[in-house]
């Protein structure tokens, strides 16, 4: 068989694998064949003489659909400091993601067609994941006035958003989700009551008692999130998407409005399973994240909340930020964490491990179901898909180093923790775009 | 126990009886260098010292400074306000510029909870912690430990009630920890606008009728209101938190007959505290600002890796028994 680091024909097949399918939910020992950069089979057993493509070998690693992350920050264009659409693919292979959606909180905001363009066209030159843009919700983010929907979709922008910050105001989160029913794109919305936050650095309770630092209470997310579901309930059509939820409040919350039949999905991110409030005792500024770290209770609200599907996906909230703008003090800091590296060990580690999921359930939150949230394409082995894969080593320890990471920025939560499952290979359009099978 | 076995004093928090017993034996040494005519030991001679200012202080910064000096201990003062801060240098370029000029220890008083801890993990020097946002100010639970030591031998057993604004309270924190520890009975107390979500957790009993809180207390530490949480909405008027908050002779009837009054300052004489108890005879406002020194003095001088001397009061005359042993570089 071929050696699969050096990927160079266009039709082939990986054979010498474990097929992970997320949407059949298992996983067997089989072969994948790739034709025109598109899946031509998914076939179970081992490749013997039927199959007349060039074989190589998946030296018994999992291929899985390549990952789907849908709530990406690529920093680009106003931030390149701190990210570009091409660092930000970068590390989305390396992390496994063929495709991600990335939000437009950038400088100008993604709130006209040009910038767009612009972002589409730099993921274009880097060759890399496929990039998905989310367009602002309103012009600027500034909560005023519709962006113009339908250019930013014709464009390719496939939801809108003010993440960030909420939409301003019931009254303009009803309009964004009126207008955006007839492009049929949904809101993604960044659940905050600013009012309730009160500019607060982490999560409200015990420890914000203890370190002194501002608390901002969990209802603020809620409050947000009620918000919209009561406007959802009055607009026909429209979708709504609530991103990173954390709290388990807004779990609570969700549940209702699914078994009221509304049309909302949601994410949380991966920090939300595995790290708590506790962890802020070293003033780790790279834990600043918003929505913060919860307690207990929340995260435990959250890993139920995915097991059980109220929660429809895990999107990593990849935020980079300049090691000068972390290495100040904790509440100077701006919030988040880098994550298309870790995201899919985390949810090995803190999903998988412990029983909550097996792999390919777990794997559907990074797959199709994150997909289908955006109405996007990617995440499947279907015949036709586009051959986006990835193939993994599910036991492989590693630990988080900043000097291994991709991304432009190292402001992981994760630096020097024990994690397992590891990415050898990221397959674009039947192309590889990166691999590491050091090891493999 | 003879030497304080940690490099920084960023809080009270972990900080254990024996270590608190180490910093207050010596610091009733110290505190008799103050009586003298010639207020000065060479304990910290050569040493040099930062003290670094973020945010305004006047009592502190004073304090400090004249522990150092009591200490021989060479000090530099910077304050926000007339550095390079203004020019936009962050922190941490900050202290490894002043670090970088070969300093042995940066006293720092920074308005962010965690500022102090940063610092440590920068730089080489020894960190102290001078009043850190709301999170914890250690040399001042310290001498409010040493002053009620004086008065009562123990504080084990002793109810210790905290009163005022105990959510922006560095001061109520680091208090909490210390008192916790040697076991005595902690109650805060302030409007429940003021009393921060799981405070209990920490060992200590919340009761916001500040007539409840002093049953039987042995001790009350007034904390100073600052006036701008009324604007913030935390309370409705400095009247009805005077009325229902502010410490009076008529309220501490309620309280131990001997129950000693604490301040940290600066007080707000008929608001928080009223005038009459404020120059109460039970009142040791003054007595802390004094010991404030001497605890410093103590906290600097073992985190330089000095020994504690001796307890007899004579052996303290030769200045030899305060000699600083530095753990790395021996030095008599």
């Amino acid at each position: 068989m071929l050696d699969l680091s050096n990927l160079e024909h266009k039709d082939y097949a990986i054979a010498n694998v474990t097929v992970v399918d997320p949407k059949a939910g298992r996983a067997f020992p089989g072969f994948v064949g790739v034709e025109r950069g598109k899946i031509a089979f998914v076939e179970e057993g081992k490749a013997g003489k039927e199959v007349s493509l060039p074989l190589y070998d998946g030296r018994g690693l999992h291929l899985a659909p390549g990952f789907v992350d849908i709530h990406v920050h690529l920093r680009e264009p106003g931030h390149e400091y701190k990210e570009t659409v091409q660092t930000g693919t970068a590390a989305a292979v390396a992390g496994g993601f063929t495709s991600v959606a990335c939000m437009p909180n950038t400088d100008p905001a993604i709130d006209e067609r040009s910038v767009v363009e612009f972002v589409l066209k730099q993921a274009r030159i880097a060759g890399l994941a496929k990039v998905y843009p989310i367009a602002a919700a309103t012009r600027g983010r500034r909560g005023e006035t519709l962006s113009e929907y339908f250019e930013l979709a014709e464009a390719g922008a496939v939801a809108v958003s003010d993440d960030g910050a909420p939409v301003s105001s019931a009254d303009m989160a009803r309009r964004v989700l009126e207008y955006a029913t007839a492009v049929g794109i949904p809101l993604v919305e960044h659940c905050e009551d600013m009012d309730a936050t009160r500019g607060g650095v982490m999560n409200e309770g015990f420890y914000s008692t203890k370190l002194g630092l501002v608390g901002a209470p969990a209802y603020s997310e809620v409050l947000c999130l009620a918000r919209d579901l009561l406007v959802l309930e009055v607009v026909p059509g429209a979708r709504l998407h609530a991103a990173h939820i954390s709290a388990k409040g807004s779990v609570a919350e969700l549940r209702r409005a699914k078994e009221r039949g509304l049309s909302v999905t949601a994410e949380t991110a991966p920090h939300y399973l595995c790290l708590e409030d506790k962890e802020l005792e070293t003033y780790n500024t790279n834990m600043r994240i918003n929505p913060p770290l919860r307690g207990a209770e929340d995260r435990e609200a959250i890993i139920a909340a995915l097991v059980d599907g109220t929660i429809d996906c895990v999107a990593s909230d990849h935020a980079p930020h300049a090691l000068q703008e972390k290495q100040v003090e904790f509440d100077a800091a701006p919030p988040g964490t880098v994550g298309l590296e870790t995201t899919f060990p985390l949810i090995v580690t803190h999903l998988v491990e412990p029983g909550h999921l097996r792999l390919p359930q777990a794997l559907a939150l990074i797959t199709h179901k994150a997909a289908s949230c955006l109405g996007i394409p990617g995440g499947t082995l279907d015949r036709g898909a586009a051959a986006d894969l990835v193939l993994f080593d599910p036991k492989e320890e590693w630990i988080v180093h900043p000097d291994d990471l991709h991304s432009r920025s190292k402001n992981s939560a994760f630096i020097g923790a024990a994690v397992r499952g590891r990415v050898k290979c990221t397959i674009v359009d039947g192309a590889s775009v990166s691999v590491s099978l050091v090891g493999a | 126990m003879t030497t304080l076995n940690r490099k920084h004093l960023l809080g009270l928090e972990g900080v254990s009886a024996e270590e608190i017993g180490l910093i207050l034996d010596t610091a009733e040494s110290f505190k008799e260098v103050s009586e003298r005519p010639v207020k000065k030991v060479p304990a910290l001679r050569g040493q040099t010292i930062v003290n670094l200012f973020f945010e305004p202080s006047t009592r502190t910064r004073i304090s400090f400074e004249l522990a150092e000096k009591r200490l021989s201990a060479d000090t530099v003062n910077f304050s926000a306000s007339t550095s390079s801060v203004k020019k936009g240098e962050t922190l941490r370029d900050t202290a490894e510029n002043i670090e970088a000029m070969k300093i042995d220890m940066i006293v720092i008083r920074h308005g962010s909870p965690g500022a102090p801890h940063f610092l440590a993990g920068l730089i080489d020097a020894t960190v102290v912690n001078a009043g850190d946002g709301a999170h914890e100010h250690p040399t001042q639970g310290l001498l409010d430990l040493f002053t009620l030591r004086e008065k009562w031998g123990s504080l084990r057993g002793r109810k210790v009630v905290v009163v005022g604004d105990i959510t922006h309270s560095r001061v109520a924190r680091s208090n909490i920890y210390g008192l916790v520890t040697l076991d005595a009975e902690v109650t805060v107390c302030g409007p429940p606008t003021l009393v921060p979500p799981g405070i209990e957790a920490l060992g200590v009993k919340v009761e916001h009728r500040l007539e409840r809180a002093l049953e039987g207390a042995d001790a009350v530490n007034v904390l100073r209101i600052q006036l701008e949480r009324q604007k913030a909405g935390l309370f409705p008027s400095t009247d009805e938190y005077a009325t229902r908050w502010g410490v009076n002779r008529r309220v501490l009837e309620r309280a131990k007959p001997d129950c000693v009054v604490m301040h940290p300052g600066p007080i707000n004489r008929g608001i928080e505290i009223a005038q009459d108890v404020a120059d109460f005879e039970r009142s040791v406002i003054l007595e802390q600002v004094t010991n404030g020194v001497a605890v410093r003095m103590a906290v600097l001088y073992l985190l330089s890796g000095g020994e504690a001397p001796a307890r007899e009061p004579e052996a303290e005359e030769q200045s030899g028994e305060l000699r600083a042993v530095r753990k790395d570089k021996e030095m008599v």
